[in-house]
């Protein structure tokens, strides 16, 4: 069939017609990509009315880091990290894991590693994890040492940061006896037995943990419920109060770093 | 810190920070690189040194290792070092709390405004030493093995006894070879010395009932072995009677 040449459309009277499009709109109607940008913002705004968030977020973001920070201030972040990848895995873990001294637990482990799909894998995340995390921790607490960053105003991080490193060795502590393997089993035995011989609170520590004077049934679900519940919770807001005041009083310049004298950093503005 | 030297500090800081890049993108950049690192290495060491499951936990067997995850070996090398049994629990908890009671309140007795490392001598040296011995005590650990074969020569009154005296003596060394013990305790040249004293001469300084007592209910970090099934327990107990 032939085509028909368009007809041009018939005037409208001024109140129908279209608006002409506003400054800054590209023509009246976007594509679809700029309908979608469109959509995020709305998301946002509609978030932002009710929240006010946007001035919290623009306060962590774009403020100033002082000259100077170099790789060695990844290392917080980095541990911060390594125990989301730890929280992760666990999750996973978690889905298959039964606190059951009886032979629970070390079946549902060894479903886990060997029948499970990425079974072994996941674990293998969560077991390194740990010692990764245990290192950074470690390096991060030797960065902030070395730079004098626990000095005013800061004590205070420093403090949250030493429960923080505690945290995280009972944290594998714990951990370590869940597989209820042999070696798991007895190297608890023999830490909990160490935790009673400290002085005063010792044996009382050592009996709570181990739910009692025997160590057995009760003292893997008191493990199982500090390890997936207790600590992880207690790391979580701490890592939030340690990384507020950071964010409020700024991380250090490295101690060598001094600033620049007002002319040069005209002159440097200039290049 | 007095007032006028924390004013000061302030001040200095403020125009570090107002020289400063926005977090956002510039340190957002290199956190995520590092994060990358560490998620590589994770997913590394997981492919490559995968996740063992030793046998299942049994408190009546006599085959295991008290062995911690290794950055927990210092602690218990500290118990090696520290050898007088007065002394053990100045070593398991003492040394690692005061440890954890000078690193809390460091920021309260440290309170000069030096920052720069080779200007505070004693944290410095004091923060390298620490972790030298750390590291020290931590191979230490790594390498102490715990050894599961007693190679000493059988006491002479044993030998002329012989027969069932001598089969349950060899019966209870190989027990205790295998329970574990000489992750403690040093028997002639096998084991580890400490944090347990040596058990060389036990005998004569400890009476067969007493060997017992103290595998039924011993003093920490020693595990009771009230759990071993009767006959095992009793070649222990036989065994150590020997050791004059
Ligand atoms: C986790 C380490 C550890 C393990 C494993 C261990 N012991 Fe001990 N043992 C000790 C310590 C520490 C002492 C010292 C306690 C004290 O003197 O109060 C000790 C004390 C003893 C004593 C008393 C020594 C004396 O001079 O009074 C005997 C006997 C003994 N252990 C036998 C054994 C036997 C047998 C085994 C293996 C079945 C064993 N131990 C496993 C740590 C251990
Ligand atoms: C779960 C463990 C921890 C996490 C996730 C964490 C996270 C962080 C992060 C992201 C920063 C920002 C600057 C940087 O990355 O260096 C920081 C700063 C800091 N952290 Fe931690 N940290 C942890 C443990 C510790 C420990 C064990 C200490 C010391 C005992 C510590 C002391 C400090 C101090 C003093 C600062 C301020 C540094 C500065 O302003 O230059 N933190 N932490």
């Amino acid at each position: 069939m032939p085509r028909l040449p368009k007809l041009p459309a018939p005037p409208l009277p001024p109140p129908l017609r279209e608006p002409p499009p506003r400054p800054g709109q590209a023509n009246g109607k976007g594509g679809p990509i700029e309908e979608a940008m469109e959509a995020g913002i709305t998301v946002v705004d509609w978030i932002d009315e009710r929240t006010s968030l946007s001035g919290a977020g623009r306060w962590l973001l774009f403020r100033k880091v002082p000259k100077g920070t170099n790789w060695f201030y990844t290392l917080g972040s980095a541990t911060m990290f390594a125990f989301l990848s730890q929280a992760v895995t666990g999750v996973f873990l978690a889905m298959y894991y039964r606190p059951d001294a009886s032979g629970g637990a070390y079946e549902s482990i060894r479903y886990v590693t060997n029948e499970v799909f990425l079974g072994q894998f996941v674990r293998g995340m969560h077991k390194w994890g740990s010692s990764v995390m245990v290192i950074l921790v470690f390096l991060h607490m030797g960065r902030t040492f070395f730079f004098g960053a626990y000095k005013y105003p800061r004590e205070l991080n420093w403090v949250i940061g030493v429960v923080l490193l505690i945290l995280t060795m009972v944290m594998s502590f714990t951990g370590y006896l869940l597989p209820f393997d042999q070696r798991a089993y007895w190297a608890t035995v023999v830490g909990v037995n160490i935790n009673g011989t400290g002085p005063l609170l010792g044996p009382y520590l050592s009996d709570f943990l181990r739910g009692g004077s025997e160590f057995g049934a009760t003292t893997l679900s008191r493990f199982y419920a500090i390890h997936m519940l207790l600590l992880p919770g207690a790391i979580a807001a701490l890592i939030g109060a340690h990384l507020y005041l950071v964010a409020k009083l700024g991380t250090t310049a490295p101690p060598w770093q001094k600033p620049v004298p007002r002319s040069e950093e005209l002159h440097e503005a200039e290049v | 810190m007095n007032q006028q030297q924390k004013e000061q500090y302030l001040r200095e800081y403020s125009v570090l920070k107002a020289q400063g890049k926005p977090f956002f993108p510039y340190a957002v950049a290199k956190d995520s690189i590092m994060a990358c690192i560490v998620m590589a290495v994770i997913i590394a060491m997981s492919l490559v040194l995968g996740a063992e499951l030793g046998s299942k936990a049994n408190p009546t067997t006599t085959t295991y290792v008290p062995r911690p995850e290794w950055y927990f070996f210092f602690l218990f090398e500290v118990l090696r070092v520290i050898k007088p049994p007065s002394l053990v629990p100045l070593a398991t908890i003492g040394v690692p709390t005061i440890g954890m009671i000078l690193l809390f309140l460091l920021p309260f007795y440290d309170r000069k405004p030096e920052r720069r490392p080779e200007r505070r001598p004693i944290a410095t040296i004091t923060g390298i030493a620490v972790i030298a011995a750390m590291a020290y005590l931590t191979y230490q650990g790594a390498n102490a093995g715990s050894p599961t074969a007693i190679e000493t020569p059988t006491p002479t009154a044993v030998v002329q006894a012989g027969g069932a005296t001598r089969g349950e003596f060899e019966a209870g060394k190989q027990v205790v070879a295998q329970s574990g013990c000489l992750a403690c305790h040093k028997i002639g040249e096998n084991g580890n010395a400490g944090p347990g004293p040596n058990l060389s001469h036990i005998a004569s300084r400890l009476p067969r009932q007493g060997i017992a007592r103290t595998l039924v209910n011993p003093t920490a970090p020693m595990p009771s072995f009230k759990n071993l099934p009767p006959k095992k327990f009793q070649s222990i107990v036989n065994f150590l009677s020997q050791l004059k």
